[in-house]
């Protein structure tokens, strides 16, 4: 029998492709994303299917990519860009804060495009193929940001990102993308999964775990180990959308749990974790029986061999013993 | 250093250029806008001085033609970018003097609704798209208007307007190269006025001129005198014919010089003595045009002072709309980031009861 589970890539290539069959004006642009299908395949078939005038081979211009889709944008049509990695989005960053996030505000116009492209380390990629850009962006007004766990999120998000009115950021973390562990069958019928709501990927009593991306999966893995050794009831929040936070969740699970670790993949200091922390401290303060505790990767480039790499990411010890001292506080 | 400048007085007054397609009616047209800009530049100094205007104010004092004259090329349907000295170009899409003058004076009627400054705002029905700081910007902007028109087969130019600085930025290198590669009908004029702030143009560019890029990018390039109204009406008209025809990209060179500083406060004692005052008495647009004008026997002396009258008055009642509207309200700062039927606005969290 077929197996009808799909991949997390497998689950962004269902939704883009539908939205592209049902909306003439989606379009995707990039480097590599035509002949050759996406450095990662994800858009492998497309150029077939749709042409080249809607899936668009680029110079590597990352600038121009934003500053194209932007334009487009705002002639109403809703562009796909994809950055080859989201390390590359640097190059992207003046159009983007600048142009994307302001244009609404400045009476410019709407600019209804998606930024999309694979995040994340863990994959023994280096310094320069293993981003999490979303605090780059979190202090930039205008620019929704989500990132998925999950093929069922993926596909239902990336729908939700090419119809919505602004620009959203899509991170894909490049580690699920073909992770047999995470797939699912996924609806025959179309469905979106609404930008700014987080979901309860495990529900727990004693205390929680905030976290998004490719890190639900270790926030999962630990939660399973603290249960069998500890017989503590986690829960684990996911995010899904990174901005606008979904502040009612967040505050839910503290209410109900009273004990938080955020943990996200991206270095510590100046992190997401923070914005998060601050959102706890300053409105369920007198929920909490313990501090927030929070666990990212250490404060250096993610670097390249395996030994070093592991050492810089959180690991599920880590967050074992952090649930652990949340615990008995 | 200072280069030395070496500015002869020409033999004879300096006209414009006499083979032009032009009717007397474009004729006269032209010439109101070109008055319609520099009478506005003198407001809006006047509203500098008087505290009015709050924050810079950029001249287009010398390189009215440029904006004018190329902009007369274009069709409605035809988008531009210009950028903060190209008001002119604003004017012959038809943006009104009232919208720039309430977004210059910050207020709730400007289309910006007071979140931007000068034109930094769009009409897009008008083709107008308002310019961002970031130098170079706006062309890959431009070059995606351009690939929306053609993906919903609208027969559309678009014109981006660059300063000579902004040529040595990132963003003006990828969109010109992408809209090139891409095969889309825009058109980068580079309005090279001599100095970006206080940087000259030799301390910008070892290039002898700014046209030679064109062939770096295989694209057509056009240089013309950007003082010469007629000259830069000609020079786009060229340009977008082959534009739309062939659907390639320009770059035109237009050589015109900045009198006023980068913005109201700066006292240009960087600019080379005599220069300013060389461009000013030998080389003004409006005297060329009306030089032109008059010994073509388009229009008499009188004639050209009753639109300069006109433009006059119009310009006071224009100012008096502006003027007389409401500053935002605070609160409205909250607003329109997103979409506000999907995401609320920012309103402040208020800590007393």
């Amino acid at each position: 029998m077929k197996d009808r589970k799909v991949t997390f890539i497998e689950a962004i290539r269902q939704g883009l492709w539908e939205e592209m069959k049902r909306d003439k004006s989606v379009f995707i642009i990039g480097e590599d994303v035509g002949t050759y299908g996406g450095a990662f395949k994800l858009t492998e078939g497309f150029i077939d299917e749709f042409g080249p005038e809607r899936v668009i081979d680029t110079p590597i211009s990352e600038a121009a990519i934003v500053g194209v889709a932007c334009g487009a944008a705002l002639m109403g049509m809703r562009p796909v860009a994809e950055f080859q990695f989201i390390d590359f989005i640097s190059c992207g960053f003046d159009m983007l804060t600048n142009y994307a996030a302001k244009s609404r505000y400045r009476g410019c116009g709407a600019i209804p495009a998606v930024f999309r492209g694979p995040c994340g380390a863990g994959v023994r990629a280096g310094p320069f193929h293993s981003l999490n850009a979303e605090s780059f962006f979190l202090n930039t007004a205008g620019l929704k940001m989500v990132e998925p766990s999950t093929p069922y999120d993926a596909k239902g998000l990336i729908k939700a990102a090419i119809r919505d009115p602004d620009p959203v950021l899509f991170f894909e973390h490049k580690k699920l993308y073909r992770l047999p562990r995470i797939k699912q069958e996924l609806p025959e019928e179309d469905y979106i999964v609404p930008i700014g709501k987080a979901r309860i990927a495990r529900q727990g009593r004693d205390l929680s775990i905030i976290t998004f991306g490719a890190q639900v999966l270790n926030a999962l893995d630990a939660a399973e180990i603290l249960e069998k050794q500890d017989g503590l009831s986690v829960e684990v929040l996911d995010l899904r959308t990174l901005s606008p936070l979904d502040k009612e969740s967040i505050l839910e699970t503290v209410r109900k749990t009273n004990r938080v670790v955020i943990l996200h993949e991206a270095s510590i200091t100046g992190g997401i974790g923070g914005e998060i922390s601050a959102i706890i401290a300053e409105e369920a303060f007198e929920w909490l029986d313990a501090p927030i505790i929070r666990i990212g990767s250490i404060d250096t480039p993610v670097p390249f061999a395996p030994q070093l790499e592991d050492y810089h990411l959180p690991s599920i010890e880590e967050i074992v013993s952090a649930c652990r001292k949340l615990a008995e506080y | 250093m200072k280069v030395k400048v070496n500015l002869k007085k020409p033999v004879k007054p300096l006209s414009c250029t006499k083979e032009t397609s032009l009717k007397t009616s474009d004729l006269i047209r032209l010439y109101y806008f070109l008055k319609l800009t520099r009478m506005f530049d003198e407001i809006t100094v006047r509203l500098k001085r008087q505290g009015k205007i709050t924050g810079g104010v950029f001249s287009s004092l010398g390189q009215e033609a440029t904006a004018v004259g190329t902009a007369y090329a274009l069709e409605p349907q035809d988008f531009i970018a210009p950028l903060i000295r190209d008001i002119g170009a604003c004017f012959v899409k038809g943006i009104l003097p009232r919208e720039i003058f309430a977004s210059y004076l910050g207020r709730a009627t400007s289309p910006n609704r007071g979140t931007d400054l000068q034109f930094h705002f769009a009409r897009l029905e008008k083709g107008f798209i308002g310019p961002i700081s970031h130098l170079g910007d706006m062309v890959s902007v431009m070059a995606g208007v351009l690939l929306a028109s053609r993906m919903k087969k609208e027969n559309r130019v678009a014109v981006a307007y660059v300063g000579e600085g902004a040529t040595s930025t990132g963003a003006f290198h990828e969109g010109i190269n992408f809209a090139a590669v891409q095969k889309l009908p825009l058109i980068t004029v580079i309005e090279n006025n001599g100095y970006a702030y206080s940087t000259p143009t030799y301390k910008q560019c070892a290039a002898k001129s700014f046209v030679d890029k064109a062939i770096g990018y295989g694209i057509l390039g056009l240089q013309v005198d950007g003082n010469d109204v007629v000259a830069c009406y000609e020079v786009m008209k060229k340009a977008v014919e082959y534009a739309r025809r062939e659907s390639q990209s320009v770059l035109i060179e237009a050589i015109t010089y900045r009198r006023k500083g980068h913005a109201e406060h700066d006292n240009q004692a960087y600019v080379p003595a005599g220069e300013i005052e060389w461009w000013a008495e030998n080389n003004d647009p409006i005297k060329r045009f009306e030089l032109f004008l008059v010994e073509e026997k388009v229009a008499s002396k009188e004639e050209l002072k009753k639109i300069e009258s006109e433009v006059a008055e119009y310009l006071e009642q224009e100012l008096e709309i502006a003027e007389s509207a409401p500053p935002p309200e605070p609160i409205t700062a909250a607003y329109e980031v997103f979409d506000n039927s999907v995401v609320p606005p920012a309103i402040k969290k208020k800590f007393l009861s």
